[in-house]
């Protein structure tokens, strides 16, 4: 038999199974739109700062990551660890808000010394884009193998929250407390970033610079403070996904965990136009769903990462605008 | 003013001047013992250099060399035309692969003789660089690099996916160039670094003088152009698109060389050698060697393999340490050690002597620098 | 053709100072024989099929939509072979625009551009250029980083064929190319009176040469058409007249020029013709004493008086 046809018809690493993505496709959905969730959050993150500076923050990936490992660290220190534990629901809730508050502090302090110490000075020189490319990978590697020295390969010992219990049941599936929770939780957090953005002194002030930088300037707001609430914003967002994610991932939490996450959030932001905060949420959403969909119906779970690339890419390629966005990269003569 | 001021770097600015005043076959000779020098390094294993007892030294120099053809690659993709790609190590996982699957015996494939398996890795990974570029060549700048980290990061997982490409376990005994010492043992084996080191090096001097040649002509004028101001360039009657797929050609295909003489000189290949990570570590050689400058990002490469392979106390933390020197690179030097100074010309020097009085260009340095690297 | 040119680009035209190191060691007589040398390489070598006189570049009705904001509205006029047409009106009026949608950075929302009676389309930039339209930009966008020597060699390489396998290879047409591009950048630096410094990088050069070196490198792509955005922007007056000299100097040569200008001094001084636009319309057309007299451009610049109290 000729080799290439060997090769390919090896094929079983394309093989659709149809029954299960069926059986399965409502508890896809639920799970789909968790993680959506998840994405979305720190989608946002990655669109804010691109909407700002025209800088994809190859970091936030690591902003997100510092958040994660700051509330493993409060969660053990309270008590948590791999068993369940036997709190009360009032207990519980102080407990969660308490690191996500921790998570938060540590994701958006991460983020305004990032843009302090490696991205301020190359503005400040007027650095061509390609550096803050460079820069921005730089530090995404530099923090992630800091922590590797630091905490080593494997992940943190597992921090589990709560079970997931079922509530209720809809489409014949269940739907867990997680779930109900990350779900709703995020989409509080996008309303208030949202609202934030278009109505209080300082949104305006943030998406005044977005759109033109030194009139901005002219007309009074302080461009750098917007500069840092813009990544200040993100990082606290990216904490509280942390937060979501140990919910639903205990064991997740290492040292480049925040690479594909962080890929699959800008292939969301992107998805949905990037530099729009609505197109984030939407995107996030929408890469959660199809990344469930795929591994059902491809049968592995890393099919997931490789469908957000293929999105990112194909998105790129014919409509970087994306669903919501405006049109960029447009030539200025 | 037009300054011969060289005092105020004395050394680089004298040497630089002193060496653009000679012409260029007086420039070839003074090579020469440069040259032979650096095939003869793994065979004199220098006290000061060497690495020796923590890494075998001719597979240090080997290492080094094989980053050297990669970052001669990526500086023709990322320092001349200015074309940010991420996943580079893409291309050097095509390359590697064509060779595993050609010449290994637990591949399905029909094989191969090694050597003949270099010229097709180069072919076939072209291909994939030209496919690559079609339809992502008209996206700017960072999107373009979000692009190809998504293609690198697609090949790593398809090596993992992918049945017929055997994931972790990979494959062995990955094919050589022929030829046996007076023992009978092999001279192209995992172990002995130095007969790959010199087929390495060889080719890349060829590389190296087909890139120079690339440099000094229409060819190479227009990626400095591209890499400038596009629109400008555009407007200046360049054609853009096919230049810039060109260069992902080019890089694609030394890329896809480079791959192919890891799989040989290490005998083996699976998928652990392509993530992200060495697409970075391939970045940090040419932009800390000076990105554009086809001696710099080899000297770059050089700094990037040798320290690991020397300190190896530092070997787990390079990517920390290659991570922070980018940043600091970027905000304080960032043309890196040598500084691109390309010379566009193919016959510049009898021109600048007629119009200037001098034979050499009077520049300082830069290339991924501030100060409005495109006007307005 | 050399009856239709009538360059003699005098040697007192360039200062000694701006001279190449070569022509400066040179006695009187050599001199003038060198620079009509450099007028003749200089000069373009194109068919081109319109007559001196005749109407090279036409604009039909071109209108230029941004989503709500019409840039141009239906403008209309002719630019003649072997003339100096100046483009004026206050800021805003739309000749940027009219510029841009000339070399292909726009493309009309209505009406068509014309080259020689054929229309612009949908081609893409580098084929316009090719075509015979180059211009310089208001903002200079020199390539930074190359030599003023190379910044005008790339223009030089528009018309040019060599590509990569050609380059690797060395092969014959490389090298007569690269003879044939240095040999007429070089002497486009000459030209335009910048050649002394022709081994800077381009940003390093002082102002009055970086605009000297965009013209240079339009030129080299030896168009049909030369188009200038502002080319006196921060000039002083002697730097203006030795300008207002050198455009002389290319129309003499051959070249056809399209001129952007609010200098009403150079405009007045160098131009044949002028056309008059305001809020994207075209408000006149004419020489330029009949522009000076003409009551809408006077309108247009100073404004109408309410009650004839001006």
């Amino acid at each position: 038999m000729h080799p290439l046809t060997v090769f390919l018809a090896d094929s079983s690493w394309i093989n659709f199974d149809v029954t299960s993505f069926r059986q399965e496709f409502w508890d896809n959905t639920f799970n789909g739109l968790t993680f959506g969730a998840i994405y979305a959050l720190i989608a946002m993150g990655y669109t804010l700062v691109y909407g700002v500076l025209r800088l994809i923050n190859f970091a936030h990936s690591e902003v997100f990551i510092a958040g994660a490992y700051a509330l493993v660290f409060t969660l053990s220190g309270l008590g948590f660890d791999g068993s369940v534990p036997g709190l009360s629901t009032l207990a519980l809730i102080g407990d969660m808000l308490l690191a996500c508050l921790v998570a938060m502090l540590a994701s958006g302090a991460i983020a305004v010394l990032l843009e302090r110490i490696a991205y301020r000075p190359l503005r400040r020189k007027g650095a061509p884009p390609l550096a803050f490319l460079i820069t921005a990978i730089g530090v995404s590697f530099a923090i992630q193998y800091a922590i590797f020295i630091w905490r080593g390969a494997s992940a943190e010992p597992a921090v589990i929250l709560f079970v997931p219990k079922a509530l209720f049941s809809a489409f014949g599936t269940n739907i867990t407390n997680q779930q109900l929770i990350i779900f709703v939780a995020a989409i509080v957090l996008m309303l208030l970033i949202d609202q934030f953005i278009q109505r209080t002194r300082f949104g305006r002030g943030v998406r005044a610079v977005a759109q033109d930088p030194d009139t901005a300037t002219l007309m009074g707001v302080n461009k750098e403070r917007a500069i840092m609430l813009t990544f200040l914003l993100g990082g606290l967002l990216a904490g509280a996904a942390a937060l979501f994610y140990v919910i639903k991932v205990p064991s997740g939490v290492v040292f480049n965990g925040g690479f594909t996450l962080g890929i699959k959030a800008f292939a969301a932001a992107v998805l949905g136009g990037i530099g729009n905060i609505r197109g984030a949420a939407l995107g996030g959403l929408l890469i959660g769903l199809v990344g469930n969909y795929g591994q059902t119906l491809l049968g592995n779970a890393q099919w997931s990462d490789v469908i957000a690339f293929v999105v990112l890419v194909v998105v790129l390629m014919f409509r970087p605008t994306g669903i919501l966005g405006e049109s960029l990269g447009k030539a200025r003569v | 003013m037009t300054s011969t001021d060289n005092t105020r770097k004395n050394t680089p600015g004298g040497i630089r001047a002193r060496w653009n005043n000679l012409s260029r076959p007086q420039q070839w000779l003074a090579l020469v013992p440069v040259v032979v020098l650096i095939y003869f390094i793994p065979v004199i294993d220098p006290p000061l250099l060497t690495t020796e007892p923590y890494t075998n030294f001719p597979i240090a120099m080997v290492h080094a060399a094989e980053l050297a053809m990669v970052a001669i690659g990526l500086n023709v993709v990322v320092g001349q035309a200015g074309l940010l790609d991420l996943g580079y190590v893409g291309f050097f996982a095509v390359g590697a692969y064509v060779a595993a699957l050609l010449t290994s015996k637990e591949s399905m494939l029909h094989k191969l003789p090694y050597l003949a398996t270099l010229p097709l890795a180069m072919v076939v990974t072209m291909l994939a660089g030209v496919l690559l570029g079609l339809p992502t060549l008209r996206l700017r700048g960072d999107y373009l690099a979000i692009v190809t980290l998504g293609f690198g990061e697609i090949v790593r997982l398809l090596a993992t996916l992918v049945p017929a490409l055997n994931g972790q376990v990979g494959f062995a005994d990955v094919g050589h160039p022929p030829g046996t010492n007076a023992d009978g043992s092999l001279i192209f084996s995992a172990r002995d670094g130095t007969p790959w080191y010199w087929l390495v090096v060889t080719l890349i001097i060829i590389l190296l003088l087909f890139v120079g040649n690339l440099e000094r002509s229409r060819v190479g004028r227009a990626w400095v152009a591209i890499r400038e101001d596009e629109d400008a360039a555009q407007i200046m009657g360049v054609p853009t698109f096919k230049f810039k797929l060109w260069a992902f050609a080019i890089g694609a295909a030394i890329g896809g060389l480079s791959g192919a003489l890891v799989a040989g000189q290490t005998g083996f290949m699976n998928n652990q050698n392509f993530s992200v990570a060495f697409s970075v570590l391939y970045l940090a050689a040419v932009i800390l060697g000076g990105s554009g400058n086809k001696v710099g990002v080899m000297v770059g490469a050089f700094i990037v393999s040798y320290i690991p392979d020397r300190f190896t106390n530092l070997s787990d933390r390079k990517y920390l340490i290659f991570g922070l020197f980018l940043v600091v690179l970027m905000i304080f030097r960032p043309q890196g050690l040598l500084g691109a100074r390309q010379r566009l010309l193919a016959r510049g020097r009898q021109a600048y002597q007629r119009l200037v009085g001098r034979g050499e260009q009077i520049s300082s340095d830069s290339s991924v620098s501030a100060e409005g690297g495109g006007q307005a | 053709m050399t009856a239709e040119r009538d360059a003699d680009i005098a040697a007192e035209d360039i200062p000694a100072e701006h001279m190449s190191a070569e022509t400066a060691q040179m006695t009187e007589t050599e001199r003038a024989a060198h620079f009509a040398e450099v007028a003749e390489v200089v000069a373009p070598d194109r068919d081109i099929s319109v007559e001196f006189g005749d109407t090279l570049l036409e604009m039909r009705d071109v209108t230029m939509r941004f989503g709500g904001l019409v840039a141009l509205d239906g403008v209309s006029f002719g630019i003649r072979r072997g003339e100096i047409l100046g483009l004026i009106g206050p800021n805003g009026a739309g000749k940027t625009t009219c510029f841009n949608t000339m070399t292909g950075v726009y493309r009309p929302s209505a009406g068509q551009v014309l080259l020689e009676g054929n229309r612009l389309g949908r081609r893409k930039r580098y084929q316009i250029t090719r075509l015979g339209i180059a211009r310089t930009f208001q903002n200079i966008r020199l390539f930074g980083e190359m030599t003023a020597l190379e910044n005008v060699v790339v223009g030089a390489d528009a018309r040019h064929k060599t590509s990569v396998p050609g380059a690797l290879l060395r092969l014959p047409r490389h090298h007569r190319e690269e003879r044939e591009v240095v040999e007429r950048a070089s002497a486009l630096l000459e030209f335009v009176g910048i050649a002394d410094r022709a081994a800077e990088k381009a940003r390093n050069l002082p102002y009055g040469y970086q605009r000297r070196l965009e013209i240079a490198r339009a030129l080299a792509t030896e168009p049909k058409l030369l188009c200038l955005d502002e080319p006196a922007a921060g000039f002083n007056p002697v730097e203006k007249n030795e300008l207002m000299q050198l455009i002389r100097r290319i129309r003499d040569d051959g070249y056809t020029v399209l001129l952007i200008e609010h200098d009403m001094r150079l405009v007045m001084g160098v131009t044949d013709r002028i056309v008059v636009l305001e809020f994207g319309k075209k408000i006149a057309e004419g020489t330029p004493a009949e522009i000076r007299d003409d009551p809408a451009v006077i309108a247009a610049y100073l404004g109408v008086p309410d009650d004839g109290v001006a």
